[in-house]
This record gives structure tokens, C-alpha cells and sequence, in this order.
């Protein structure tokens, strides 16, 4: 039987009104009234149609860490947060650095059927540094991985870097890099700055970020390859990675979403509910990464969601996991945040999420325009819905959300990927 | 007001009157019967997850010269030790009854974290968390100089008091520059660059890299402990090269105003940030320090548990 889904109502991408019409997971027909017999019919009367969002930094946990987050959770919890597609992050147990590991991750996505999960390679054995995981074998598996990182740790040693960087050439690959200079921030606990002198806790210098990222952008712009830096945090991160581009260096770069709306104030309640890798920064460098958001500096959004269980929060602040789990308010925080109030376009607004993301990533079938023939991969907004985080009623398997009670703008109520509902408000 | 986790807790007023109140419980300390029925039925724990001599017998000898039942919970063969969580332990004091924990921690914050009331209930006095804060021993020290130095009362405008030393992990100093600020006293962080926070132009404080110009200037001095392994962690080149820009001899004690005191909070390390004639010496006020914590902490027992800000005898 042919499956139809009908989208009434909904602007694409903010603008003209138009039906749209969904046929075995491909976008059929897009018109200003579609009469249908379809089965089901979703109103989106005063709601935005997007691209499904691609999230280029996901922590699923899976294998060896189910205790926080599983394959399936995770999925779910993209799904609610408008995702279509993830990224998994290698350092799982065993790390993500064999043919075998990506495989199996991309096997239980797939059995999952969420969103599409894309696993992403280690850089070096074990993330440990010391010699290069199996880049081609991956490459070359059935999970065709493009996107390699030691995420959690950084590629600190030069030399591993430029070799990762080259190698990785041959299949088109991209190294995001965990910018985090390791001798720097030893048993550092929160960005160094007057909160941390005055609460006592071991500063995290903006400058262990920033040396590796003028660092990274130099050598790729030697070999020729392709670099992405993880989660910007710094305003002197920024300028660099914007004289870069003015140069024409191939660099991409993400911001998170609690780096665009926390800061290191948050810290004085010694809750390390705000404890994160890297760490939240003060007012101005939040200030500029938006500003870098809306000018092209920064291409995308990475949550950077990382699921801890309850003990390892609560507890004293230095004891605690580093991170926070983001993929269910991400949107929301970006429409609150640049959206809103009109720093950022609906369609800049679809680079960041879906486009950009897709693109560095090289996942082909993701980021695509809202179009005949296109798949249905689609989150439909409703801007002027607000909601209050309750970390109780969160997919994820962790609870641990730095939002917990704040209020935000929009809404995202429904998912489709490749034409399945895999998340409706209120379902 | 219920918790004392850090000075900011306390506004200029309170700080005086528990300084007020160290005089009067010093009194009692000084008396034939060295004993106050004050907390008689209270329960105080005094949960010490650090290595701690002086602090925690000066907590002891407080809450039992005010008749509280005391109960001594240290991280050696405690299931501290055998890794039970903070918050395990604060269900634990819970349910034991504990009207007031006293509580020394490694980690900076800990205080705060058993604070939150979520774990537990009861008084939490914090005795040192981590590199964070130390409010009873500051507030011991200001005791001290406001004893010598201004005529046992009121505040300390006027005095100026230099901290040298290791700034940047000091608990110790960290209090002393809020409250010290608090009672009007200017005060000078002596230290090498290295040892000092970053950030710390915007505390309240002058800062000198020169111990010597600062002698003559100031009416007390409080030198800090310098940890060995900060020499391995590049914080300076040697102990020896410390000792000679930072450390306190009799030289630079010959250079010190005179009717100025020298402190410590101890445990001194002799011959390398202090030597071990300046340590005996008469401007030495280390061993009345340590007298002077068990008043002090008397006068903050008293207040914060048994929730009354008037004096002992009215």
C-alpha cells in the first residue's frame, strides 16, 4: 500500500503557505492546496516547515556506556528535537576506531530507524594519541565514515594531526577536532577567569582552545584537507577561525547550543549540572559566537549532547562527568536565542541545523531542499509555542540538562524522516 | 542566616559580632569551669573527607565546651575512604540527627553541595573546601589582629595586613581578602606572579612581587604554607629561590614596623617559607592563633546553631 502524509498549511522555510504532499518517504507534490485521500493528514496551520536537522556532534553512548544513553534513547531524543540525522561520537567502549565498531553503531541505527546514525571514526587508536586508528578501513566499511574525531580528547600532537589531516584526503574525510591544547588544562575545571579564582576551581584557559585552533587551521591549510573545529567557545576562537576564512582556508566550525546561552557565572552554585567540556565562557564570548553564527564564521550547530547518569552529577563539582545533554532543546534555544529576533533568517537558520551540517559530514542524502523528489526529512515548528524543560519528561536516558525550569520559544512539533512521523506533540 | 559556607555569608556587622562573641567565649575558656551548656542536646558531626590536625580539634574542643554531643567522622578507615559519595554520607548525617556538620573537603564547593539542602538538612559550617574558602580560620585571624592591633573591638580600618604566599591555592587567603576588606582593613598579596589568580586586579586587594617594600608598611603579616609538589608543577624554580624572594627571616623581620605581628595558619613549614627563629619569635602570634580558632569557633557554634545572635551573657 502506498503511504501518503499530507502537511497542510505550514510555510517553508517561513514563507508562502503550501501544502505538501509525502509519497512512500519522498516529497510527491508541493502546491497551494492538495486535495488527498491520504491517510494521514498533519495541520500545520501557523507553523514553519524545515529540513529535518542533521547534528554533527552526538554522544549515544552505545556500546559500553548504555547506562547513560543508548542507540535507541538517543535516537528518540533526536527525533523529538526536530533531528533527522546524528552523529556518533567514537568514544564509546571500545572506541569507535575499527571497521567493526562503526559498522555495528551503523547496524543498530539503522534497526532503530529513527533518524539516520552516522558513526564517526576515531583519529587515533583508542583515542590515546599515540598511533592512527584504522581511517581507511572505516572509510571504506559498510558505515562509510567521513567524519573523523578523538572527541573528549584532542589531537594534541602536531605531527599526529598533520598526518590525520592528510590521510584522511584520499576518501574526502574531515578531522573535527576537540580543541583542547591537554597540558593547558590539566585538572582544569571551568574557564579560568574571576568566577573560577574566586570559587576556587582550576581555570581552564580560553588560550589551550584558541593555540590549537590557529594551530590546526595553519597545518590544514598546508596539506590541503579539511578541518572542522568542535565546539567554539572563545571569542579569540572566532577571530581566528574568521581570519582563516578570509583567507580562504578550508575550516568549518560549530557552536553549541549552552555556549550561545550560558556562562561561567553559572558555576556559583557549584552545581555541576554547568560542569562541560569545553567549559562555559563569560557574556563577550557568548556575544561574539552568536555574532559568529550570524555571519558566516560559525557554520553550524552541534549539541554536543553528552548523557551522564545521575551519580555522576551529583556530586562535588571536581568529581563530576564533564557535559550536558542538548539534543531535545537545541532548536529551541536557537530560535529563542537568534530567531526570535531576527539576528538569523529562517534560511540561515536551515544552514546551521541541516545544510552546513549535512555538507561537512558528507551525508548526501541529508540537508537538502524542501522539494519534489526530495526525501522527507522535515521538522515542523510552531515559533510562537513555549515550553518550560522538564528534565523528567526528556527522552534521553539522562536527565542532565543545564535548562531545567527555563522557559523556551519554539517549538518543534513534529518530524518526519524519509516521510515517517517520528515525532508528533502530543503523541 | 544558616549556613556558613563562605565570608559572603556574613555582612560586616555579623563578622564583628561573632568576633564579639570570641572575646566573651574566650572569658569562658580562660574560667575554672571551661564549659557552657549552650548546645547541650545538639548533635555536631565533624566530617573531615581532608587530613586536618588543628581544625578539627579546634571544632572539637568548641562544640564540647559547649556541650554537644560530638561525633568525629574522618576519611581514614570511614567509608569515606571506601569511596561512599558525598551525598551517601549526607543521607548518613541525616539520618544520625546532626544539627550542625562541620565539614572539610578537598574539593572546592563541597560545602555548598551539602548546602543545598536536597541531601540533607542541619547547619553546614564549612571548614576549608578544597582551594575555595576557610571562613572559621579567617575569622580566627581577624580575631587575632583585631586583639592586638585595634584594642580587641569594632572593626580594623586603618590596618593594613599583607598575605604571602601561595594566593592562587589558599583557601586561608581567599577569606582573609573578604573578610579582612569586609572590616575596613587595606590588604597587599605578596606573591610571585605565578601564584596568584587570574583575575585577581578586580579583588579588593594592592598586589607587590616585592616582600621587602612591603615590610615596613603593614601591621600584620600572614605568611601561607608553600606546598612542595608546586614546585614540580613550574609555579617556581626551586624552594630555595622561593624562600629567598618570599620566604620570612630574621632579616626581613628587621624590616617590619614595630608592634607588627607575624601569623600562620599552620602547619608550618620551617625554614622554607618561614624560618625557624622569626616562627619563635615575640612578634610570632602562631601558637595564640591556634587558641584563639577554639573561641572563634565556639562563638560560630553558638551563633549559627543555636540560632541566637545575642551575646552569652546578655
Amino acid at each position: 500500500m502506498v503511504k501518503k502524509i499530507l502537511i497542510k498549511g505550514g510555510s517553508i522555510l517561513g514563507e508562502t503557505k503550501m501544502d505538501i504532499l509525502i509519497t512512500d518517504g519522498l516529497i510527491s507534490e508541493i502546491a497551494t492546496n492538495i486535495e488527498s485521500v491520504s491517510t494521514e493528514i498533519i495541520d500545520a496551520t501557523g507553523f514553519v516547515i524545515l529540513p529535518g536537522f542533521v547534528d554533527l556532534h552526538t554522544h549515544l553512548r552505545e556500546p559500553g556506556r548504555e547506562n547513560s544513553e543508548t542507540i535507541a534513547t538517543g535516537s528518540l531524543a533526536a527525533a523529538r528535537g526536530g533531528y533527522v540525522a546524528v552523529s556518533a561520537m567514537a568514544n564509546t567502549l571500545p572506541v569507535a576506531d575499527t571497521s567493526a565498531i562503526v559498522e555495528q553503531v551503523l547496524a543498530i541505527g539503522k534497526s532503530v530507524g529513527l533518524v539516520d546514525v552516522f558513526p564517526i571514526g576515531a583519529v587515533t587508536k583508542g583515542l590515546e594519541g599515540h598511533e592512527l586508528a584504522d581511517l581507511g578501513s572505516m572509510a571504506h566499511s559498510n558505515a562509510k565514515v567521513r567524519v573523523f574525531s578523538d572527541d573528549g580528547n584532542c589531537v594534541s600532537d602536531p605531527l599526529m594531526m598533520r598526518r590525520a589531516l592528510e590521510y584522511v584526503k584520499q576518501f574526502d574525510g574531515v578531522i573535527a577536532q576537540h580543541a583542547q591544547d591537554p597540558r593547558l588544562t590539566e585538572g582544569a575545571q571551568m574557564n579560568e577567569g574571576a568566577v573560577a579564582s574566586t570559587l576556587g576551581l582550576k581555570g581552564w584557559p580560553a588560550v589551550a582552545e584558541e593555540a590549537i585552533i590557529a594551530r590546526d587551521i595553519l597545518l590544514a591549510n598546508m596539506v590541503g584537507s579539511r578541518l572542522h573545529i568542535c565546539h567554539v567557545t572563545t571569542k579569540g576562537g572566532v577571530e581566528i577561525i574568521r581570519w582563516a576564512k578570509s583567507q580562504g582556508m578550508k575550516v568549518t566550525a560549530e557552536v553549541t547550543p549552552h555556549h550561545l546561552l550560558l556562562t561561567d557565572e553559572s558555576a556559583n552554585s557549584y552545581d555541576p549540572i554547568y560542569k562541560v567540556n569545553p567549559p562555559l565562557r563569560t557574556q563577550s564570548d557568548i556575544e561574539a559566537l552568536r555574532e559568529a553564527l550570524v555571519d558566516g564564521t560559525i557554520d553550524i550547530i552541534g549539541t554536543d549532547h553528552a548523557p551522564h547518569p545521575v551519580e555522576s552529577k551529583e556530586c562535588e563539582w571536581q568529581n563530576a562527568a564533564f557535559g550536558m545533554v542538548g539534543l531535545e532543546t537545541a532548536f529551541p534555544i536557537l530560535y529563542t536565542t537568534l530567531i526570535k529576533n531576527g539576528r538569523i533568517s529562517w534560511q540561515r537558520a536551515t544552514e546551521v541545523m541541516s545544510s552546513a551540517p549535512a555538507r561537512i559530514g558528507g551525508y548526501s542524502n541529508h540537508g537538502r531542499t524542501i522539494s519534489v523528489g526530495e526525501p522527507a526529512h522535515i521538522a515542523i515548528i510552531n515559533p510562537s509555542g513555549k515550553f518550560v524543560v522538564d528534565r523528567a519528561k526528556l527522552a534521553s536516558k539522562s536527565k542532565n540538562t543545564p535548562f531545567h525550569g527555563m522557559e523556551f520559544e519554539g517549538i518543534v512539533v513534529a518530524t518526519l524522516f524519509n516521510g515517517h512521523l517520528t515525532h508528533k506533540v502530543g503523541n | 542566616m544558616k549556613h556558613l559556607l563562605s565570608i559572603n555569608d556574613l555582612d560586616k556587622d555579623f563578622a564583628i559580632t561573632i568576633l564579639d562573641t570570641a572575646n566573651e567565649m574566650a572569658r569562658v575558656s580562660e574560667g575554672p569551669v571551661k564549659k557552657l551548656p549552650t548546645l547541650r542536646g545538639k548533635t555536631v558531626v565533624n566530617l573531615f573527607a581532608e587530613d586536618s590536625t588543628r581544625t578539627r580539634i579546634s571544632f572539637e574542643a568548641a562544640a564540647k565546651r559547649l556541650s554537644a554531643d560530638v561525633i568525629n567522622f574522618t576519611a581514614k578507615g570511614s567509608s569515606i575512604s571506601k569511596g561512599e559519595s558525598l551525598k551517601d554520607t549526607a543521607q548518613t548525617l541525616q539520618a544520625l540527627g546532626a544539627d550542625a556538620v562541620v565539614i572539610r573537603h578537598p574539593a572546592s564547593g563541597a560545602a555548598h553541595r551539602l548546602a543545598q539542602g536536597r541531601w540533607m538538612n542541619g547547619t553546614v559550617i564549612n571548614a576549608g573546601d578544597g582551594t575555595h574558602e576557610h571562613p572559621s580560620q579567617a575569622l580566627l585571624d581577624a580575631y587575632t589582629i583585631r586583639k592586638h592591633l585595634a584594642g580587641g573591638k569594632g572593626d580594623l580600618k586603618g590596618l593594613r595586613v599583607a598575605i604571602v604566599g601561595d594566593i592562587l591555592h589558599s583557601r586561608v587567603a581567599r577569606s582573609n581578602v573578604l573578610l579582612l576588606t569586609k572590616l575596613g582593613a587595606e590588604v597587599v598579596l605578596v606573591a610571585p606572579p605565578t601564584l596568584l589568580p587570574h583575575e585577581v586586579q578586580a579583588w579588593p586587594v594592592k598586589i607587590s612581587y616585592d616582600f621587602n617594600s612591603v615590610l615596613p608598611t603593614v601591621d600584620a603579616i600572614i605568611m601561607l604554607r608553600i606546598q612542595q609538589e608546586r614546585m614540580s608543577d613550574l609555579y617556581f624554580p626551586s624552594d630555595r629561590e622561593y624562600s629567598t624572594l618570599f620566604g620570612i627571616n630574621s632579616e626581613r623581620l628587621a624590616l617590619t614596623k614595630s608592634g607588627s605581628i607575624l601569623m600562620h595558619p599552620g602547619p608550618m613549614n620551617r625554614g622554607l617559607e618561614i624560618s625557624a627563629e622569626v616562627a619563635d619569635s615575640a612578634q610570632s602570634v602562631v601558637v595564640e592563633q591556634v587558641a584563639n580558632g577554639v573561641s572563634i569557633r565556639m562563638a560560630i557554634l553558638y551563633l549559627f546553631i543555636a540560632g541566637s545572635q545575642e551575646l552569652v551573657n546578655g
